[in-house]
């Protein structure tokens, strides 16, 4: 009954069950996919262990007073990160304010209000201004946004909130509010995509209890909605500051690069980023190159700690969403 | 008890305006994009022409000139970049999908995504005091590490979902044919994700093309063609940074060309790799 | 059916261990002896032994969580794959134990073959390419072997005539019973000497059932058949044996028409008559 050409043939012979050399491969398999996996903790765990140690000497040398030193004296080899880390956090505190209330909106928009189709289209727009190379949104801020801060938005700004020191001082256009404005573009699709799907994790039954007890649209989404969902925003919010406090083209290429902290968001400052952009390759001393990577590593183990919290609180609002397939 | 007009009226005014206020975000969130994609395609447009993909450029003071090296380096680096990347990323990933449920499983997925955090600026310090030092010089061969360094992660997490989204079905049946484990991940769980996979990657692609910081003490730049990889390599980024804050309009004509070059290359790959993986996610729900 | 002696001793030792009949043991492809399963703690067989005969159809039937799905599974040691499971025991084919500890899984499940509840056939290849499936991702590549080999499965699945002019097309547009006969065949193409069918017509119309069984009826000469289901009649029209399951042990196994028409437990008659499950 079983033809000449019979496949047993050609199979590994049949009688046997015993294990060959096909269980070796799994295994050696096995071990390359995992060995694959670990790569990540190693490299993150390399990174770490290369910039202390390339940063040992400021370190060293300066102990934690770098971090409140306010003096960034390249020629005297005097080095504080203090004006660097404040541009680093007014920067993306700007970015914030002025992103998180447009985050929102579109969220709940997409989530929320608009129609499915029209949705899907306006998330797949939105979503493509994160895809912009930030040094291109970089070169539009220098020669588009930054002429338009410094011709109309700031002055009425100065006209009108002058008299706060917020926006005290000659409009320069180039400057603090032009590095937020910058990051808070690139911000809002990130906090907006993620604050979307959180709010699609709300269960219906949430919404139509609210809607049962007879509750407007807005209502709904204001008493049942968003108090759900809040940890899982927040979480976006954070994880969005994540990217902010590292980023560097645009930034670099609006804030104005000065060292200096001005209550003026109108005037410029320096980030702990844009300071590595421009100062790295111009480094001659080892000291200065030091301290340069001690800038790196202080910006390296703040954007870990946010993200971990961010992950943590996105994740905890749905545990492995995909994943418990 | 009904409920008074006025507050009747005032609940539906609020519900209309803050529905308003939301949609207006959405139009706020869109005037950035519509500004830089209308500037880097109008000035773009008016300042290339066939001499920026053929030469190289121009020493300062003469106009002309084009960034054909450059656009060679990126296409390098990128290569560079897969060639770390795409094994580490894939192979990564089918374990996330296929063994890593365990504790192991966890703190993969947990760096994969604080790499994928961390500033690239930070990875081009990281890899300029892991090669750039020793070699004593900077290099393609630094900078497509940079790139692969941030690409790996991106691969990994989207290869990992998309190998959970292959039904346990499929490996059942191959098993049960007598289809060793290793010979059933590769040909028949990946083969099925393939389509998927290849979306993620070109996704990765485009962005770290659009990368300047990690390349800027890695593969630096270069004014004139390069064939070794262990030379300092121009890119497409880091030539339109070096050209947007100097201070020559023909620089900056160049830059906004460049910008033009750089945007079109990560627009169609997002799109593309966005309706590729629409087509292949409604065709797997369907059926 | 040849037996080796090592067989037949220790199928005779089995035998007088167990007071089972002594031509049923001779006969008896696949043996399980002794077999408990777990899901993680969950004990979903219970020291079960059962042995399935050459060339003859076992049905297993049982109400749905009896276990009897664990069951078949571990006679081909898929049970395993699942995380957490764990099976103690042993499953004797043709003699020999595929939990002994130089048995390679691998090695068994090319002997003994699986049709699943639904079917599953790979979305990426074409109706060709999943038959010859078993045979090239075990490195066969003679296109001479291939083709024979998947004309030859196709006709002994009965889809032959309705598929081989198509036969470089996705089956997406098969229907269900026609599906799930291209798996046989996919199953079929490795030569297994145990066919495992895991509900195989559970998801199917009343007329693709039939053929199905018809099939597995033909099947019968060339291959010792395990059909699962849920379905009592299937399970008469069928099969030579039926095992009876409940809660994950044992209660019942006999020839068909005698476990039908005279049950000896109780919980078989209550179960045959409707009364549970």
């Amino acid at each position: 009954m079983r033809s000449v050409l019979s496949p047993s043939a050609l199979l590994p012979p049949r009688s046997g069950l015993t294990r060959g050399h096909q269980a070796w491969r799994d295994g050696a398999f096995r071990a390359t996919l995992t060995a694959c996996g670990v790569s990540v903790i190693l490299l993150v765990a390399a990174v770490l262990v290369q910039l202390i140690a390339a940063a040992m000497p400021a370190i060293r040398q300066f102990g934690p007073s770098f971090l409140w030193t306010v003096r960034w004296d390249p020629v005297h080899s005097v080095f504080g990160a203090l004006t660097y880390a404040y541009g680093t956090l007014a920067s993306s505190l700007v970015a914030l304010i002025l992103a998180v209330p447009v985050s929102l909106g579109v969220a709940i928009y997409l989530a929320e209000i608009a129609p499915a189709g029209v949705s899907t289209v306006l998330s797949f727009v939105v979503e493509l201004l994160a895809s912009i190379p930030s040094v291109i949104l970089g070169l539009w801020g220098i020669f588009v946004m930054a002429p338009w801060l410094r011709n109309a938005v700031e002055p009425a700004l100065s006209r009108t909130l002058g008299w706060l020191p917020l926006f005290s001082g000659p409009p320069y256009g180039i400057g603090l509010l032009a590095g937020g404005m910058i990051l808070a573009i690139m911000l809002v699709p990130i906090v907006s995509s993620v604050s979307r799907e959180v709010l699609k994790t709300v269960p219906v039954t949430q919404r139509e209890a609210a809607y049962a007890i007879g509750a407007t649209r807005w209502e709904v989404i204001h008493r049942a909605v968003l108090p759900y969902g809040r940890t899982g925003i927040i979480g976006a919010v954070i994880l969005g500051l994540g990217r902010t406090l590292g980023e560097t083209m645009a930034v670099t290429m609006v804030i104005g690069n000065r060292p200096q902290i001005s209550p003026s968001l109108f005037q410029p400052a320096y980030t702990i980023a844009a300071a590595l952009a421009n100062e790295f390759s111009e480094a001659t001393t080892d000291i200065y190159v030091s301290a340069l990577i001690e800038l790196a590593m202080v910006l390296f183990v703040i954007t870990l700690i946010v993200n971990a919290i961010a992950r943590w609180l996105v994740w905890r609002l749905a545990p492995r969403g995909v994943v418990s397939a | 008890m009904t409920p008074t007009p006025r507050a009747a009226l005032r609940r539906r005014l609020v519900d209309r305006a803050m529905t308003g206020l939301s949609f207006a975000a959405v139009l706020l969130a869109l005037v950035p994009l519509a500004s830089v994609l209308g500037y880097v395609v109008a000035q773009g447009i008016t300042a290339l022409n066939w001499a920026f993909f053929t030469q190289l450029p121009r020493p300062v003071g003469e106009t002309g000139g084009g960034m054909a090296n450059a656009i060679a380096g990126t296409l390098t680096l990128i290569g560079l970049a897969s060639c770390i990347g795409l094994p580490v990323g894939i192979l990564g990933g089918v374990y996330l999908g296929e063994l890593g449920n365990g504790r192991l499983g966890g703190w993969i997925r947990f760096t994969a995504d604080v790499l994928n955090g961390v500033p690239s600026i930070v990875v081009g310090i990281f890899v300029y005091t892991l090669l750039v030092v020793p070699m004593k010089r900077f290099s393609a061969l630094a900078g497509g590490a940079a790139l692969g360094i941030m690409m790996t992660p991106l691969v990994m997490r989207t290869t990992e979902e998309l190998v959970r989204l292959v039904p346990a079905t499929l490996r059942e049946a191959a098993l049960a044919l007598g289809v060793p484990w290793r010979v059933t991940t590769l040909r028949v769980v990946l083969r099925t994700a393939t389509v998927g996979v290849v979306t993620g990657v070109m996704l990765a692609v485009a962005r770290i093309s659009g990368e300047t910081a990690p390349l800027l003490f890695t593969a630096f730049n270069n004014q004139y063609w390069q064939s070794r990889l262990d030379q300092p390599t121009a890119s497409l980024t880091v030539q339109l940074y070096n050209y947007a804050i100097a201070p020559y309009d023909d620089w900056h004509r160049q830059a906004w060309a460049a910008a033009l070059v750089l945007m079109t290359m990560v627009l169609v790959l997002n799109i593309t790799a966005r309706l590729v993986g629409r087509r292949q996610v409604s065709a797997r729900r369907s059926s | 059916m040849e037996i080796s002696n090592t067989l037949f001793s220790r199928a005779l030792i089995d035998a007088a261990a167990r007071a089972i009949p002594l031509e049923q043991v001779v006969a008896d492809q696949i043996r399980a002896v002794q077999i408990n399963a777990y899901y993680g703690r969950t004990h979903a067989v219970r020291g079960v032994s059962l042995g399935f005969a050459a060339n003859r159809i076992t049905a297993v039937i049982g109400p749905s969580g009896c276990g009897k799905s664990t069951l078949l599974r571990c006679l081909n040691r898929m049970h395993e794959l699942v995380p957490g499971a764990r099976v103690e025991g042993r499953v004797l084919l043709d003699g020999e134990d595929i939990y002994a500890p130089d048995v390679d899984p691998v090695a068994v499940r090319r002997r003994v073959g699986m049709v699943f509840q639904r079917a599953n056939p790979f979305p990426t290849m074409s109706i060709y390419d999943n038959v010859a499936a078993g045979l090239r991702l075990n490195g066969v590549h003679d296109r001479r072997v291939l083709d024979d080999v998947v004309e030859r499965s196709l006709r002994q699945a009965a889809l032959w005539d309705e598929v081989k002019d198509v036969l470089g097309r996705s089956g997406a547009s098969l229907s269900g019973g026609q599906q799930q006969r291209w798996c046989i065949a996919r199953a079929l193409a490795v030569q297994p000497e145990v066919l495992l069918m895991d509900e195989p017509a559970s998801a199917l119309d009343p007329a693709s059932t039939l053929k199905i069984e018809e099939l597995a009826r033909t099947l019968r000469d060339n291959l010792t058949i395990v059909l699962v289901t849920h379905n009592m009649q299937q399970a008469a029209r069928v099969s030579d044996s039926t095992a009876f399951m409940l809660s994950g042990e044992l209660v019942e196994f006999r020839p068909t028409t005698e476990l039908f028409t005279r049950p000896k437990d109780q919980r078989t008659e209550d179960y045959i008559t409707g009364r549970f499950g």
